[in-house]
C-alpha cells in the first residue's frame, strides 16, 4: 500500500515530471531519426532482392540481380580497382601515419602545430577543392592520370584517418610502460619494438580499418583524378546512376554498403578492445 | 668541450628522429595537397586556354570577374548574376542543412545523453554507421525514395493522398534532404557530448523548483549544449558548402552549388583559371570559418 502511495504523492509535488529521461517527444524524435537514417538503406537493400524491372514495385523475392552485377565482367574489373586502390593507399597510409604519431606524441618540438595542421588539412579541404587541384598539379607536372595519380592521392586523404585512432590509442598508453622497460635495460628500439608498438597495435589496425573504407568508398577523387583504367566501383556505379534507377545498381550498392558497414564495425569494436584492455 | 659535443649529436639525432618519423607524412601532404592548393591560387590568376589549362604566365584577373561578369563580344563587360546565384544558393541550402539538422540532431543528441550508460556505446554506434557508408550509395537511396515512382510517391498515391506524383526530385528540397542525411552524425555527436557531461541532477533540481520545460530547456540544457551545437554547425555547414556528390544527384542540372560548378570547370567547360577561382574562394571560406573556431575554443580552453 505504502509502495503506491508513495510515488503518487512525489508526483504530486512535481507536477513537471521532473525525470529529464521521460521529455515528452524525445523518444519520439528518436525514433524519426533513427527511421530517417535507416529507411533509405533498408528500402534499397529490400528493393535490390526485388524480381521486378521496374525496382519500386515488390513482386517476389529474387537473387537475380547481384547474380547478374557478379558475372558482369566490367563491375569485377572496378571492384578489382577498388581493392587494389583501398589496400595499397591504407598501407602507405597507415604506415606515414604510425610514423609521425610516434614522433607527435612523444614530445613538444618546433613546428608541431604546422604539422598537426598539415595532417588536419585532407579533413578541413573540401573535397572538390583538393581533387581538381590534384588534377591540375599531375597535369602541370606531367603525370598521366590512371591507377597511379589515385592511389598517390588516396594515400594522402586516407592519412588522417590512420592517424587519429593511433594518436588517441598512443595518448592514452601510459609512458611508464616504456620507462619500465627502460629500467630493465632495454634500450629505446627494443623497448620500443617489444613494449609500444604491440600496445599501440589496435589503434594502428582500427586505422588502417578506417582508411581503407575511407579510400574503397570514395568518389570525387577518384572520378577527377583518376583517368582510363581506374574506373572503381564508385565511379561506375556513378555512371550507371547517371544514366538511371536499375536494379543492378540496387545490387552493387547494397554489397558497398554491407561491406562498409561490416568493416566499420570491425573497427569500432577493435576500438572498444583496447578500451576494455587498458582498464 | 666533450659535452657540448655530446648535446651536439644528441641535437642532431633528435633533428634526425625527427624527420625520419614525420618527415614521410608531412611531406606527402606538403607535396599532394599544399603544393597542389597554392598551384590552384596561382593558376587562377592566368590566362584561361580554350583547349583546356592555362596560358602561363599571362597574368589576368578574369577568373574572378566571371563571378559577377560576363565578358561580351565587343570586350564590354555586363553583369552576370548566373553564377552569383549559384553561390548564394549553396549558402542558402548549406543554412537550411544545418538548421534541420540542429532540430533533427538536438533531440536525439538529448535522448542519447539521457540514456543509460550501458546503451549509449550502442546507440553511437547506430549513430555513427551510416556516415561510414558510400556517400554515392546513401544519396542513390533517397533517388529511389523521392523520384516520381519511388517509394514516398508510391505509398502516397496508394493511400490516396495525392493522385499526382509530387515533384521531390530535382530540386532545392530534395538537395538539402540528401545533404541533412549525409552529414547529420556531424550534428548529432557534437552535441551528445556537450550533454553527456552535463548532471542530470540539474535539471531534477531545477524541475523540483518548479521550473517548466520550456525554461529547462533555456537555462540549462541549450547553455549545456551551446559548445557542441557550434561545433555541430560548423562541421555541417563547412563540408555543405563544398557538397558535390548530393547536388549532382539529387539537385540534377537546375540546382548547381559551388562545388558543382568547379568541377564543370574541369569537364565540359574547360575553364581551369574560373574553376580555380572558384575553388581558391571556398577554401579561403572554409579556411578563414575552421580557424575562427580553432580560436575561439583554444579561447575557452584558456579561460577555463
Amino acid at each position: 500500500m505504502s509502495d503506491i502511495a508513495q510515488p503518487a504523492a512525489k508526483r504530486r509535488f512535481r507536477p513537471l515530471a521532473g525525470d529529464p529521461r521521460h521529455w515528452p517527444g524525445v523518444g519520439f524524435m528518436a525514433a524519426l531519426f533513427f527511421g530517417y537514417v535507416y529507411l533509405p538503406i533498408f528500402i534499397l537493400i529490400a528493393l535490390s532482392f526485388n524480381k521486378n524491372e521496374l525496382v519500386t514495385i515488390w513482386t517476389g523475392f529474387s537473387f537475380d540481380w547481384y547474380l547478374k552485377a557478379v558475372q558482369n565482367e566490367a563491375v569485377l574489373r572496378a571492384a578489382w580497382n577498388s581493392l587494389l586502390i583501398a589496400t595499397i593507399a591504407s598501407l602507405c597510409a597507415t604506415a606515414l601515419a604510425t610514423l609521425a604519431a610516434v614522433r607527435m606524441a612523444r614530445d613538444r618540438f618546433a613546428g608541431q602545430i604546422a604539422v598537426n595542421a598539415m595532417v588536419a588539412l585532407p579533413l578541413t579541404v573540401p573535397e572538390i577543392v583538393t581533387a581538381v587541384s590534384t588534377l591540375m598539379f599531375f597535369s602541370v607536372v606531367g603525370i598521366t592520370q590512371g591507377l597511379t595519380t589515385v592511389i598517390l592521392a588516396h594515400t594522402v586523404f586516407c592519412i588522417p584517418f590512420a592517424y587519429l585512432p593511433i594518436r588517441a590509442r598512443l595518448d592514452g598508453l601510459d609512458p611508464k610502460l616504456a620507462e619500465a622497460a627502460g629500467d630493465l635495460y632495454a634500450n629505446p628500439r627494443q623497448a620500443f619494438r617489444m613494449i609500444t608498438l604491440p600496445l599501440m597495435m589496435p589503434g594502428i589496425m582500427s586505422g588502417a580499418v578506417l582508411a581503407f573504407i575511407i579510400s574503397l568508398d570514395d568518389f570525387v577523387t577518384t572520378f577527377f583524378v583518376g583517368g582510363a583504367g581506374s574506373t572503381t566501383l564508385p565511379v561506375y556505379i556513378f555512371g550507371l546512376i547517371r544514366v538511371g534507377v536499375s536494379p543492378e545498381v540496387n545490387a552493387i550498392s547494397s554489397i558497398m554498403l554491407m561491406v562498409s558497414i561490416a568493416l566499420v564495425s570491425i573497427s569500432l569494436l577493435l576500438g572498444r578492445g583496447h578500451e576494455r584492455s587498458q582498464r | 668541450m666533450d659535452a657540448k659535443v655530446r648535446d651536439a649529436a644528441r641535437r642532431r639525432a633528435a633533428w634526425r628522429d625527427r624527420t625520419l618519423l614525420v618527415g614521410p607524412a608531412a611531406g606527402a601532404i606538403f607535396i599532394l595537397m599544399v603544393v597542389p592548393l597554392t598551384l590552384m591560387a596561382w593558376i587562377s590568376i592566368q590566362t584561361r586556354d580554350f583547349a583546356g589549362g592555362v596560358v602561363w604566365n599571362d597574368y589576368s584577373g578574369e577568373a574572378y570577374l566571371r563571378f559577377l561578369f560576363e565578358r561580351n563580344l565587343d570586350d564590354s563587360l555586363s553583369w552576370n548574376f548566373n553564377y552569383l546565384l549559384i553561390i548564394l544558393r549553396s549558402f542558402w541550402l548549406s543554412f537550411i542543412t544545418t538548421t534541420t539538422s540542429l532540430l533533427v540532431g538536438f533531440p536525439m543528441a538529448l535522448y542519447m545523453a539521457t540514456r543509460p550508460a550501458r546503451w549509449r556505446a550502442a546507440l553511437v554506434f547506430l549513430v555513427t554507421v551510416p556516415f561510414w557508408t558510400n556517400l554515392l550509395v546513401r544519396n542513390y537511396a533517397w533517388i529511389l525514395l523521392l523520384r516520381d515512382h519511388g517509394s514516398i510517391n508510391s505509398v502516397l498515391l496508394w493511400l490516396g493522398v495525392i493522385d499526382q506524383p509530387l515533384p521531390l526530385l530535382h530540386n532545392n528540397f530534395a538537395v538539402s534532404v540528401g545533404l541533412t542525411y549525409s552529414f547529420l552524425p556531424f550534428m548529432v555527436l557534437p552535441i551528445y557530448t556537450s550533454l553527456e557531461k552535463l548532471d542530470l541532477r540539474l535539471v531534477e533540481a531545477a524541475f523540483d523548483l518548479y521550473a517548466t520545460r520550456l525554461k529547462v530547456l533555456r537555462h540549462i540544457l541549450l547553455p549545456a549544449a551551446l559548445p557542441g551545437i557550434i561545433a555541430g554547425c560548423i562541421l555541417v555547414f563547412v563540408p555543405c558548402l563544398g557538397s558535390y556528390v548530393t547536388p549532382e544527384l539529387l539537385g540534377g542540372g537546375k540546382t548547381m552549388m559551388i562545388g558543382n560548378l568547379i568541377g564543370l570547370q574541369f569537364g565540359a567547360a574547360r575553364n581551369w583559371p574560373f574553376g580555380a577561382a572558384l575553388g581558391f574562394a571556398l577554401l579561403a571560406l572554409v579556411l578563414i570559418a575552421m580557424t575562427i573556431y580553432a580560436l575561439r575554443t583554444q579561447q575557452n580552453g584558456n579561460s577555463r
